[in-house]
């Protein structure tokens, strides 16, 4: 308890504005909820106006989802979710010094990020291809379909791939970035940075990556199961 | 330097450890309720089906919150948090559809 001013003892330090490690630990997992309230209302501003405009064009938002396979959308769920479960027990180890299952959890979490942006590839390049492009530059190249949407009164359909794309690049953004975090985690866990006395990291970029998986929860059946 | 180690300790990161059954158990439920989900949008419930979908939806998120983030064993302070952010996305969500719910449809402009 005589160690409020001696900041630099032991293998870990925290910075003299704390009273403690685990004060800064608190502040630090402060600061993540914080920014993760901002992250909230930024992907929330989006839902909302989904949520709208799907009011007002129902019928354009059924025939919009047809073109998203549920399978991959799924799949993306399944290996988010996994992700998630992985990250979660990067930091269980952590908490019981098991610094190799910790690595082990964390590179399955990365290579998960991996197969969530691929299978992203595939939906992004197949819907490329049809001229499913979002708001005006939509070019749909199907007399048919055309003719039949323009029968039931739709001619806006580019405002369902404009939410699509938003929706879904941002979401990507967030996966790549935090695919960035977690090769960072993997270097300090390989340099021996993170035990049971310090995993601060560990737990703010867990706390973004499960996020990303929450965003994604609501995002699937959004976009994928309206039909 | 022994001494200082020993003060490390006494002043380390003592955190509850969630059990490893409960995050597979998590798992488990998480990927039942989207197999579930998925499910579920094959049946026309009518205008349930998305009330239906962000109720599964929500539970998830919650499994989610509480166990994978740790918020039903953290301190208190990081739920008020995020339960301010969420309150302020309904105020915004209420808010948008009273003001397009009663507006009055002039010459077909909403």
């Amino acid at each position: 308890m005589s160690t409020v001013n001696s900041v630099a003892h032991g293998k870990h330090h925290h910075a003299h504005h704390y009273d403690s490690a685990e004060h800064q630990y608190l502040a630090a997992k402060f600061g993540t909820w914080v920014f993760l309230c901002t992250e909230i209302l930024m992907f929330g501003g989006l839902f909302v106006g989904y949520i709208i405009y799907h009011q007002k064009f129902p019928q354009m938002f059924h025939e919009g989802s047809k073109f998203c396979d549920w399978r991959l959308g799924g799949t993306n769920t399944l290996v988010l979710i996994f992700s998630s479960l992985t990250m979660a027990l990067s930091i269980y180890y952590a908490q019981l010094n098991q610094k190799k299952k910790s690595l082990a959890s964390l590179y399955i979490t990365l290579i998960c990020g991996f197969i969530f942006l691929g299978i992203k590839y595939i939906e992004y390049t197949h819907k490329f291809h049809e001229g499913l492009f979002p708001g005006r530059f939509f070019a749909f190249d199907n007399p048919e379909e055309m003719a039949r949407w323009k029968a039931m009164g739709i001619n806006n359909m580019g405002m369902f791939f404009s939410f699509y794309f938003v929706m879904t690049g941002i979401h990507a953004s967030h996966v790549i970035a935090g695919m960035g975090l977690i090769t960072w985690l993997i270097i300090r866990t390989h340099r021996g940075d993170f035990d049971s006395d310090y995993y601060t990291p560990l737990e703010c970029v867990g706390l973004f990556w499960h996020l990303v998986d929450l965003i994604w929860i609501y995002l699937f059946p959004l976009l994928y199961l309206i039909s | 330097m022994a001494h200082g180690q020993h003060d490390n300790h006494e002043d380390a990161q003592h955190h509850h450890i969630i059990p490893f059954n409960i995050y597979i158990k998590v798992f488990s439920a998480l990927m039942c309720l989207t197999i579930l989900t998925v499910f579920a949008a094959q049946i026309n419930f009518g205008a349930w089906n998305t009330v239906i979908a962000m109720l599964i939806a929500s539970i998830k998120a919650g499994l989610v919150l509480s166990f994978f983030m740790h918020l039903k064993y953290d301190q208190k302070i990081y739920a008020v948090i995020f339960g301010t952010g969420l309150f302020f996305l309904l105020v915004l969500f209420f808010f948008c559809n009273l003001d397009l719910m009663t507006r009055l449809n002039v010459d077909g402009i909403i």
